[in-house]
Protein backbone atom coordinates (compact mmCIF):
# COMPACT_ATOMS: atom_id res chain seq x y z
CA UNK A 1 0.00 0.00 0.00
CA UNK A 2 1.60 3.56 -1.08
CA UNK A 3 1.26 5.47 2.07
CA UNK A 4 3.27 8.44 3.83
CA UNK A 5 5.37 8.71 6.67
CA UNK A 6 4.34 9.68 10.31
CA UNK A 7 4.70 13.29 11.53
CA UNK A 8 3.56 14.56 15.01
CA UNK A 9 3.46 18.13 14.01
CA UNK A 10 3.87 20.55 11.75
CA UNK A 11 5.55 23.58 12.77
CA UNK A 12 7.63 25.07 9.14
CA UNK A 13 9.08 23.68 6.24
CA UNK A 14 12.07 22.97 7.68
CA UNK A 15 13.17 19.89 6.89
CA UNK A 16 10.51 18.96 5.00
CA UNK A 17 11.13 16.22 1.91
CA UNK A 18 9.35 17.83 -1.38
CA UNK A 19 7.73 14.32 -1.75
CA UNK A 20 6.03 14.66 1.54
CA UNK A 21 4.69 18.61 0.77
CA UNK A 22 3.22 16.89 -2.55
CA UNK A 23 1.73 14.25 -0.47
CA UNK A 24 0.22 16.34 1.67
CA UNK A 25 -1.16 18.27 -1.39
CA UNK A 26 -2.54 14.77 -2.96
CA UNK A 27 -4.70 14.27 -0.29
CA UNK A 28 -6.08 17.56 0.10
CA UNK A 29 -7.34 16.75 -3.55
CA UNK A 30 -10.21 14.06 -2.25
CA UNK A 31 -11.06 16.18 0.78
CA UNK A 32 -12.11 18.70 -1.31
CA UNK A 33 -14.20 16.36 -3.76
CA UNK A 34 -16.07 15.94 -0.34
CA UNK A 35 -17.91 19.03 -0.30
CA UNK A 36 -20.13 18.47 -2.86
CA UNK A 37 -21.84 15.56 -1.55
CA UNK A 38 -25.01 15.75 0.63
CA UNK A 39 -22.90 15.18 3.63
CA UNK A 40 -19.60 16.99 3.51
CA UNK A 41 -18.54 15.06 6.30
CA UNK A 42 -16.24 11.94 6.81
CA UNK A 43 -15.63 10.10 10.86
CA UNK A 44 -11.65 10.19 10.32
CA UNK A 45 -11.39 11.64 13.72
CA UNK A 46 -14.58 10.70 15.79
CA UNK A 47 -13.32 11.16 18.98
CA UNK A 48 -10.38 13.16 18.64
CA UNK A 49 -10.36 16.31 20.18
CA UNK A 50 -8.83 19.52 18.40
CA UNK A 51 -8.40 22.37 20.36
CA UNK A 52 -7.47 26.13 18.96
CA UNK A 53 -5.08 27.58 21.08
CA UNK A 54 -5.25 31.45 19.72
CA UNK A 55 -2.84 34.05 21.49
CA UNK A 56 -3.58 36.42 18.32
CA UNK A 57 -6.63 37.30 16.98
CA UNK A 58 -7.63 35.60 13.82
CA UNK A 59 -11.08 34.78 12.29
CA UNK A 60 -10.32 33.04 8.45
CA UNK A 61 -7.86 30.90 9.77
CA UNK A 62 -9.44 30.03 13.27
CA UNK A 63 -13.08 29.26 11.36
CA UNK A 64 -11.07 27.49 9.03
CA UNK A 65 -9.35 25.22 10.81
CA UNK A 66 -12.54 24.82 12.93
CA UNK A 67 -14.71 23.86 9.73
CA UNK A 68 -11.91 21.72 8.70
CA UNK A 69 -11.52 19.41 12.24
CA UNK A 70 -15.32 19.54 12.24
CA UNK A 71 -15.62 18.05 8.88
CA UNK A 72 -13.47 14.96 10.18
CA UNK A 73 -16.32 14.96 12.64
CA UNK A 74 -13.74 15.60 15.47
CA UNK A 75 -14.68 18.15 18.68
CA UNK A 76 -13.42 21.40 18.43
CA UNK A 77 -12.49 23.40 21.09
CA UNK A 78 -11.77 27.05 21.17
CA UNK A 79 -9.76 28.29 23.70
CA UNK A 80 -10.12 32.22 23.88
CA UNK A 81 -6.83 34.17 25.31
CA UNK A 82 -8.67 37.00 26.06
CA UNK A 83 -11.22 35.13 28.61
CA UNK A 84 -8.65 32.42 29.89
CA UNK A 85 -6.06 32.30 33.17
CA UNK A 86 -3.48 33.79 30.58
CA UNK A 87 -5.01 37.51 31.48
CA UNK A 88 -4.31 35.76 34.77
CA UNK A 89 -0.55 35.51 34.80
CA UNK A 90 -0.69 31.89 33.71
CA UNK A 91 2.51 30.51 31.59
CA UNK A 92 2.10 29.26 28.55
CA UNK A 93 3.73 25.70 29.97
CA UNK A 94 1.47 25.72 32.81
CA UNK A 95 -1.61 26.23 30.22
CA UNK A 96 -0.13 23.22 27.60
CA UNK A 97 -0.10 20.79 31.07
CA UNK A 98 -3.44 21.82 31.87
CA UNK A 99 -4.81 21.26 28.20
CA UNK A 100 -3.01 18.17 27.68
CA UNK A 101 -4.89 16.60 31.14
CA UNK A 102 -8.19 17.31 29.22
CA UNK A 103 -6.37 14.82 26.08
CA UNK A 104 -6.53 16.83 23.78
CA UNK A 105 -4.99 15.37 20.71
CA UNK A 106 -4.36 18.24 18.03
CA UNK A 107 -3.36 22.00 19.05
CA UNK A 108 -3.81 24.74 16.62
CA UNK A 109 -1.03 27.59 17.37
CA UNK A 110 -0.78 30.91 16.86
CA UNK A 111 1.23 33.54 18.57
CA UNK A 112 2.50 36.50 18.32
CA UNK A 113 6.21 34.98 19.02
CA UNK A 114 7.97 33.23 16.72
CA UNK A 115 8.95 29.75 18.07
CA UNK A 116 6.39 29.13 20.81
CA UNK A 117 4.51 26.42 18.45
CA UNK A 118 7.49 24.57 18.59
CA UNK A 119 8.15 25.01 22.34
CA UNK A 120 4.71 23.75 22.69
CA UNK A 121 5.25 20.45 20.59
CA UNK A 122 8.05 19.78 22.40
CA UNK A 123 6.25 19.85 25.87
CA UNK A 124 3.05 17.80 24.47
CA UNK A 125 2.10 15.02 23.24
CA UNK A 126 -0.38 16.31 20.80
CA UNK A 127 0.36 17.09 17.57
CA UNK A 128 0.85 20.82 17.37
CA UNK A 129 0.08 23.15 13.68
CA UNK A 130 1.23 26.05 13.49
CA UNK A 131 -1.35 28.59 12.27
CA UNK A 132 1.00 31.64 12.61
CA UNK A 133 4.08 32.57 14.92
CA UNK A 134 5.70 36.11 15.36
CA UNK A 135 7.07 36.36 11.31
CA UNK A 136 8.24 33.21 11.47
CA UNK A 137 5.98 30.83 9.74
CA UNK A 138 2.60 29.86 8.72
CA UNK A 139 2.63 26.45 6.78
CA UNK A 140 -0.85 25.79 5.99
CA UNK A 141 -1.50 29.12 4.71
CA UNK A 142 1.56 28.17 1.83
CA UNK A 143 -0.24 24.31 1.71
CA UNK A 144 -3.19 25.92 0.64
CA UNK A 145 -1.57 28.66 -1.86
CA UNK A 146 0.36 25.64 -3.16
CA UNK A 147 -2.79 23.79 -3.98
CA UNK A 148 -4.29 26.63 -5.58
CA UNK A 149 -1.66 27.30 -7.99
CA UNK A 150 -1.24 23.49 -8.80
CA UNK A 151 -5.41 23.35 -9.44
CA UNK A 152 -4.41 25.67 -12.31
CA UNK A 153 -0.46 24.32 -13.02
CA UNK A 154 -0.65 20.39 -11.85
CA UNK A 155 3.38 20.32 -12.33
CA UNK A 156 4.66 23.81 -10.25
CA UNK A 157 8.06 22.68 -11.65
CA UNK A 158 9.62 25.93 -13.13
CA UNK A 159 6.07 28.09 -12.50
CA UNK A 160 7.01 31.50 -11.49
CA UNK A 161 5.53 33.60 -8.57
CA UNK A 162 6.28 36.79 -7.14
CA UNK A 163 5.10 37.63 -3.54
CA UNK A 164 4.58 41.73 -3.30
CA UNK A 165 4.62 43.65 -0.50
CA UNK A 166 4.98 43.95 2.95
CA UNK A 167 7.53 40.83 3.58
CA UNK A 168 9.39 42.02 6.59
CA UNK A 169 6.90 41.53 8.81
CA UNK A 170 5.35 38.41 7.10
CA UNK A 171 5.13 34.97 8.20
CA UNK A 172 3.67 33.54 5.19
CA UNK A 173 6.00 35.32 2.78
CA UNK A 174 8.76 32.95 4.89
CA UNK A 175 6.59 30.38 4.43
CA UNK A 176 5.24 30.60 0.77
CA UNK A 177 9.11 30.73 -0.37
CA UNK A 178 10.34 28.25 1.05
CA UNK A 179 7.31 25.51 0.02
CA UNK A 180 7.26 26.86 -3.53
CA UNK A 181 11.11 26.66 -3.92
CA UNK A 182 10.40 22.99 -2.34
CA UNK A 183 7.96 22.48 -4.82
CA UNK A 184 10.48 23.72 -7.71
CA UNK A 185 8.93 27.27 -8.27
CA UNK A 186 11.04 30.28 -9.47
CA UNK A 187 10.58 33.05 -6.49
CA UNK A 188 10.48 36.26 -6.62
CA UNK A 189 9.65 39.26 -4.56
CA UNK A 190 8.32 43.17 -4.68
CA UNK A 191 8.17 45.78 -2.06
CA UNK A 192 9.25 48.66 -0.47
CA UNK A 193 13.20 47.82 0.28
CA UNK A 194 12.76 48.96 3.86
CA UNK A 195 9.87 45.81 4.03
CA UNK A 196 12.49 43.47 2.15
CA UNK A 197 14.85 42.10 5.23
CA UNK A 198 18.26 41.05 4.25
CA UNK A 199 18.05 37.64 5.66
CA UNK A 200 15.74 36.81 2.42
CA UNK A 201 17.10 33.44 1.23
CA UNK A 202 19.31 33.24 -2.07
CA UNK A 203 16.98 31.78 -4.10
CA UNK A 204 14.26 34.65 -4.09
CA UNK A 205 15.05 37.00 -7.04
CA UNK A 206 14.29 40.84 -5.52
CA UNK A 207 12.72 43.45 -8.02
CA UNK A 208 12.13 46.72 -6.71
CA UNK A 209 10.15 48.00 -10.16
CA UNK A 210 7.74 46.74 -11.44
CA UNK A 211 9.09 46.58 -14.90
CA UNK A 212 11.34 43.58 -13.67
CA UNK A 213 8.28 41.77 -12.66
CA UNK A 214 6.59 41.82 -15.85
CA UNK A 215 10.05 41.09 -17.47
CA UNK A 216 10.12 37.98 -14.93
CA UNK A 217 6.58 37.31 -15.91
CA UNK A 218 5.24 35.29 -13.31
CA UNK A 219 2.57 33.07 -13.26
CA UNK A 220 0.95 34.13 -9.94
CA UNK A 221 1.38 37.76 -8.57
CA UNK A 222 0.97 36.90 -4.87
CA UNK A 223 -0.31 40.19 -3.04
CA UNK A 224 0.39 40.78 0.92
CA UNK A 225 -1.68 42.32 3.29
CA UNK A 226 -0.13 45.44 4.10
CA UNK A 227 -0.27 44.70 7.73
CA UNK A 228 -1.41 48.47 9.35
CA UNK A 229 -1.08 47.01 12.89
CA UNK A 230 2.31 46.16 12.51
CA UNK A 231 3.57 49.12 11.36
CA UNK A 232 5.33 50.93 13.95
CA UNK A 233 8.24 52.39 12.16
CA UNK A 234 7.89 54.58 9.23
CA UNK A 235 8.85 51.93 6.26
CA UNK A 236 7.07 54.37 3.94
CA UNK A 237 5.77 58.02 3.02
CA UNK A 238 2.02 57.27 3.23
CA UNK A 239 -0.58 54.46 2.29
CA UNK A 240 -1.32 56.75 -0.76
CA UNK A 241 2.52 56.34 -1.70
CA UNK A 242 2.63 52.51 -0.51
CA UNK A 243 -0.63 51.94 -3.11
CA UNK A 244 1.06 54.03 -6.27
CA UNK A 245 4.45 52.50 -5.96
CA UNK A 246 3.94 48.38 -4.90
CA UNK A 247 0.44 48.19 -5.28
CA UNK A 248 -1.75 46.88 -8.49
CA UNK A 249 -2.74 50.43 -9.89
CA UNK A 250 -5.23 50.46 -12.69
CA UNK A 251 -2.40 50.91 -14.81
CA UNK A 252 -0.82 47.77 -13.66
CA UNK A 253 -4.25 45.78 -13.13
CA UNK A 254 -4.33 46.24 -17.44
CA UNK A 255 -0.60 44.86 -17.85
CA UNK A 256 -1.53 41.69 -15.42
CA UNK A 257 -4.72 41.28 -17.22
CA UNK A 258 -3.08 41.56 -20.78
CA UNK A 259 -0.36 38.52 -19.82
CA UNK A 260 -3.33 36.43 -17.95
CA UNK A 261 -1.52 36.06 -14.76
CA UNK A 262 -3.17 35.12 -12.04
CA UNK A 263 -3.73 36.77 -8.49
CA UNK A 264 -3.96 35.69 -4.77
CA UNK A 265 -3.83 37.16 -1.89
CA UNK A 266 -3.89 36.05 2.06
CA UNK A 267 -6.44 38.27 3.15
CA UNK A 268 -8.25 39.95 4.20
CA UNK A 269 -7.45 42.95 1.70
CA UNK A 270 -6.64 46.29 1.82
CA UNK A 271 -8.78 47.88 -0.78
CA UNK A 272 -7.16 50.69 -2.42
CA UNK A 273 -3.87 49.60 -0.89
CA UNK A 274 -2.87 45.93 -1.93
CA UNK A 275 -4.86 46.31 -4.78
CA UNK A 276 -7.77 48.51 -6.68
CA UNK A 277 -11.36 47.23 -6.57
CA UNK A 278 -11.50 46.20 -9.93
CA UNK A 279 -9.14 43.14 -9.09
CA UNK A 280 -11.63 41.39 -7.02
CA UNK A 281 -13.73 40.93 -9.38
CA UNK A 282 -11.22 39.57 -12.47
CA UNK A 283 -11.81 36.01 -13.44
CA UNK A 284 -8.16 35.01 -12.12
CA UNK A 285 -8.21 36.34 -9.21
CA UNK A 286 -8.22 33.52 -6.67
CA UNK A 287 -8.38 34.91 -3.32
CA UNK A 288 -12.16 33.40 -2.84
CA UNK A 289 -10.84 29.95 -3.91
CA UNK A 290 -7.88 30.01 -1.27
CA UNK A 291 -10.25 30.32 1.35
CA UNK A 292 -12.26 27.72 -0.17
CA UNK A 293 -9.01 25.70 -0.53
CA UNK A 294 -7.99 26.45 2.80
CA UNK A 295 -10.75 23.85 4.42
CA UNK A 296 -9.41 21.02 2.11
CA UNK A 297 -5.76 21.97 2.55
CA UNK A 298 -5.91 21.85 6.73
CA UNK A 299 -8.56 18.28 6.69
CA UNK A 300 -5.36 16.87 4.95
CA UNK A 301 -2.79 18.45 7.28
CA UNK A 302 -5.04 17.20 10.55
CA UNK A 303 -5.07 13.23 8.56
CA UNK A 304 -1.60 13.52 8.15
CA UNK A 305 -0.11 14.13 11.68
CA UNK A 306 -0.23 11.77 14.30
CA UNK A 307 -0.57 12.68 17.95
CA UNK A 308 1.93 10.51 19.78
CA UNK A 309 -1.17 9.44 22.52
CA UNK A 310 -2.53 7.48 19.51
CA UNK A 311 -0.07 4.63 19.26
CA UNK A 312 -0.11 2.71 15.84
CA UNK A 313 0.71 -0.58 16.03
CA UNK A 314 2.95 -2.27 13.39
CA UNK A 315 0.91 -4.56 11.00
CA UNK A 316 2.48 -8.03 10.21
CA UNK A 317 3.93 -8.46 6.92
CA UNK A 318 0.89 -9.31 4.24
CA UNK A 319 2.02 -10.72 0.82
CA UNK A 320 0.64 -8.33 -1.72
CA UNK B 1 4.19 -18.73 4.21
CA UNK B 2 2.63 -21.88 2.00
CA UNK B 3 0.82 -20.68 -1.35
CA UNK B 4 -2.10 -22.70 -2.83
CA UNK B 5 -3.40 -21.29 -5.51
CA UNK B 6 -7.25 -21.26 -5.91
CA UNK B 7 -8.47 -20.28 -9.06
CA UNK B 8 -6.49 -19.71 -12.54
CA UNK B 9 -7.37 -17.14 -14.88
CA UNK B 10 -9.35 -19.33 -16.65
CA UNK B 11 -11.74 -20.12 -13.36
CA UNK B 12 -11.52 -15.83 -12.13
CA UNK B 13 -13.08 -15.10 -16.09
CA UNK B 14 -15.34 -18.19 -15.21
CA UNK B 15 -16.41 -16.67 -11.95
CA UNK B 16 -16.94 -12.95 -13.36
CA UNK B 17 -18.94 -14.17 -16.25
CA UNK B 18 -21.14 -16.67 -13.32
CA UNK B 19 -21.41 -13.29 -11.15
CA UNK B 20 -22.33 -11.24 -13.86
CA UNK B 21 -25.37 -14.09 -15.10
CA UNK B 22 -26.77 -14.37 -11.93
CA UNK B 23 -27.13 -10.08 -11.41
CA UNK B 24 -28.84 -9.71 -14.69
CA UNK B 25 -31.04 -12.60 -14.10
CA UNK B 26 -32.26 -10.82 -11.06
CA UNK B 27 -32.23 -7.27 -12.41
CA UNK B 28 -33.19 -7.72 -15.83
CA UNK B 29 -33.18 -4.65 -17.35
CA UNK B 30 -33.87 -1.89 -14.49
CA UNK B 31 -31.18 0.82 -13.76
CA UNK B 32 -28.29 -0.39 -11.59
CA UNK B 33 -24.68 1.51 -10.59
CA UNK B 34 -22.04 -0.17 -9.59
CA UNK B 35 -19.48 0.84 -7.46
CA UNK B 36 -16.21 -0.57 -6.84
CA UNK B 37 -14.15 -0.23 -3.75
CA UNK B 38 -10.14 0.65 -4.12
CA UNK B 39 -8.45 -0.82 -5.45
CA UNK B 40 -9.66 -4.36 -6.73
CA UNK B 41 -13.45 -3.86 -6.22
CA UNK B 42 -13.05 -1.61 -8.99
CA UNK B 43 -11.53 -3.83 -11.12
CA UNK B 44 -14.49 -6.30 -10.63
CA UNK B 45 -16.98 -3.58 -11.12
CA UNK B 46 -15.22 -2.72 -14.41
CA UNK B 47 -15.52 -6.44 -15.38
CA UNK B 48 -18.96 -6.76 -14.71
CA UNK B 49 -20.14 -3.72 -15.84
CA UNK B 50 -18.13 -4.66 -19.41
CA UNK B 51 -19.77 -7.96 -19.44
CA UNK B 52 -23.13 -6.61 -18.80
CA UNK B 53 -22.79 -3.76 -21.31
CA UNK B 54 -22.89 -5.97 -24.26
CA UNK B 55 -26.51 -7.21 -22.87
CA UNK B 56 -28.33 -4.24 -21.68
CA UNK B 57 -28.13 -0.42 -20.97
CA UNK B 58 -28.91 1.70 -17.84
CA UNK B 59 -25.82 1.38 -16.09
CA UNK B 60 -23.87 3.38 -13.97
CA UNK B 61 -20.74 3.61 -12.57
CA UNK B 62 -18.69 4.83 -9.73
CA UNK B 63 -15.59 4.07 -7.70
CA UNK B 64 -15.47 4.34 -3.54
CA UNK B 65 -12.24 5.32 -1.39
CA UNK B 66 -13.26 4.13 2.69
CA UNK B 67 -9.91 5.47 4.25
CA UNK B 68 -11.79 8.19 5.73
CA UNK B 69 -14.14 5.50 7.19
CA UNK B 70 -11.71 2.89 8.69
CA UNK B 71 -12.49 2.08 12.28
CA UNK B 72 -8.55 1.20 12.50
CA UNK B 73 -6.46 4.36 11.68
CA UNK B 74 -5.39 4.39 14.72
CA UNK B 75 -3.86 0.94 14.53
CA UNK B 76 -2.07 1.13 11.39
CA UNK B 77 1.52 1.19 10.78
CA UNK B 78 1.48 3.94 8.00
CA UNK B 79 -1.30 6.28 6.81
CA UNK B 80 -3.38 4.94 3.67
CA UNK B 81 -3.22 7.28 0.91
CA UNK B 82 -6.17 8.49 -0.44
CA UNK B 83 -7.47 7.74 -3.96
CA UNK B 84 -10.81 9.45 -3.19
CA UNK B 85 -13.83 8.29 -4.58
CA UNK B 86 -16.40 8.82 -7.84
CA UNK B 87 -19.83 8.42 -7.70
CA UNK B 88 -21.02 10.46 -10.65
CA UNK B 89 -24.80 9.27 -10.40
CA UNK B 90 -27.21 10.86 -8.05
CA UNK B 91 -27.04 7.98 -5.27
CA UNK B 92 -30.70 9.17 -4.08
CA UNK B 93 -33.15 6.29 -4.93
CA UNK B 94 -30.77 4.56 -6.71
CA UNK B 95 -29.96 0.81 -6.37
CA UNK B 96 -26.39 0.00 -6.25
CA UNK B 97 -24.36 -2.73 -6.40
CA UNK B 98 -21.45 -2.95 -4.17
CA UNK B 99 -18.38 -4.42 -5.29
CA UNK B 100 -15.12 -6.17 -3.53
CA UNK B 101 -12.54 -9.26 -4.24
CA UNK B 102 -12.45 -10.55 -0.79
CA UNK B 103 -15.42 -10.56 1.53
CA UNK B 104 -13.54 -11.34 5.27
CA UNK B 105 -14.20 -9.28 8.67
CA UNK B 106 -16.39 -7.17 6.23
CA UNK B 107 -15.63 -4.06 8.16
CA UNK B 108 -14.50 -2.94 4.39
CA UNK B 109 -18.07 -3.30 3.80
CA UNK B 110 -19.34 -1.42 6.75
CA UNK B 111 -16.89 1.33 6.30
CA UNK B 112 -17.93 1.51 2.17
CA UNK B 113 -21.95 1.48 2.99
CA UNK B 114 -21.50 4.44 5.38
CA UNK B 115 -19.43 6.58 2.93
CA UNK B 116 -22.46 5.69 0.70
CA UNK B 117 -25.38 6.96 2.80
CA UNK B 118 -23.37 9.92 2.93
CA UNK B 119 -23.52 10.70 -0.63
CA UNK B 120 -27.77 10.17 -0.27
CA UNK B 121 -30.43 7.39 0.33
CA UNK B 122 -30.01 4.59 -1.91
CA UNK B 123 -33.40 2.77 -3.11
CA UNK B 124 -31.22 -0.13 -2.22
CA UNK B 125 -27.58 -1.69 -1.57
CA UNK B 126 -26.43 -5.18 -2.70
CA UNK B 127 -22.76 -6.75 -3.12
CA UNK B 128 -21.06 -8.83 -5.06
CA UNK B 129 -17.91 -10.32 -4.34
CA UNK B 130 -15.17 -12.49 -5.80
CA UNK B 131 -14.41 -14.84 -2.93
CA UNK B 132 -15.72 -14.98 0.61
CA UNK B 133 -13.16 -16.47 3.12
CA UNK B 134 -15.41 -16.48 6.35
CA UNK B 135 -14.31 -14.95 9.66
CA UNK B 136 -17.18 -11.65 9.73
CA UNK B 137 -17.22 -9.95 12.34
CA UNK B 138 -20.92 -8.11 11.59
CA UNK B 139 -23.56 -9.26 10.68
CA UNK B 140 -23.23 -8.23 6.60
CA UNK B 141 -23.64 -11.10 3.89
CA UNK B 142 -22.59 -10.66 0.28
CA UNK B 143 -25.69 -10.67 -2.22
CA UNK B 144 -23.47 -12.49 -4.68
CA UNK B 145 -20.49 -14.59 -4.40
CA UNK B 146 -18.12 -15.87 -7.00
CA UNK B 147 -16.32 -18.86 -4.84
CA UNK B 148 -16.62 -19.40 -0.81
CA UNK B 149 -13.12 -20.62 0.14
CA UNK B 150 -12.63 -21.89 4.02
CA UNK B 151 -9.43 -20.30 5.73
CA UNK B 152 -7.88 -20.05 8.46
CA UNK B 153 -8.28 -16.18 10.63
CA UNK B 154 -4.56 -16.16 10.18
CA UNK B 155 -4.09 -17.31 6.67
CA UNK B 156 -3.84 -14.25 3.69
CA UNK B 157 -6.78 -14.77 0.77
CA UNK B 158 -5.58 -12.91 -2.51
CA UNK B 159 -6.87 -11.79 -5.26
CA UNK B 160 -5.29 -10.92 -8.17
CA UNK B 161 -6.53 -8.88 -10.99
CA UNK B 162 -4.02 -8.06 -14.77
CA UNK B 163 -5.00 -4.54 -14.34
CA UNK B 164 -3.56 -4.20 -10.69
CA UNK B 165 -1.08 -7.56 -10.70
CA UNK B 166 -0.95 -8.10 -13.87
CA UNK B 167 -2.48 -11.55 -13.77
CA UNK B 168 -5.33 -12.63 -12.65
CA UNK B 169 -5.45 -15.47 -10.26
CA UNK B 170 -6.27 -16.51 -6.29
CA UNK B 171 -4.31 -17.41 -4.21
CA UNK B 172 -4.61 -18.92 -0.15
CA UNK B 173 -1.62 -17.71 1.89
CA UNK B 174 -1.33 -20.34 4.85
CA UNK B 175 1.53 -20.50 7.72
CA UNK B 176 3.93 -23.09 7.41
CA UNK B 177 2.95 -25.51 9.94
CA UNK B 178 5.01 -25.06 13.19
Amino acid sequence: MKSVTHRKDLLSFDGMAREEALAILDTAKPFKDLFTRSVKKVPTLRGKTVLNLFYEPSTRTRTSFEIAAKRLSADVTNFAVSTSSVVKGESILDTIDTLQAMQVDYMIVRHGVSGVPEYIARHTKASVINAGDGHHAHPTQALLDAFTFREIYPDLTGKRIVVAGDILHSRVARSVFQLMHLLGVEVGTFGPATLIPPTIPDYVRVFTRFDEVLEFDPHVLYLLRLQLERQTANFFPSMREYHRVYGVTDERFRRIRERGMHIMHPGPVNRGVELVDDVMTYERTLINTQVENGIATRMAVLYHLTPEVTSRSHDAEVPA
Amino acid sequence: MQETPVLNPEAVSQAVKRLADEIHAAHGDTPIAFVGIHTRGVVLADRLVTELRTRRGGIEQGTLDISLYRDDLDNLAALPSIEGSDIPFDVEGATILLCDDVLFTVRTIRAAMNVLLDYGRPKCIQLAVLADRGHRELPIAATWTGIHIPTRREDYLRVHFRETDGVDDVIHYTRDPA
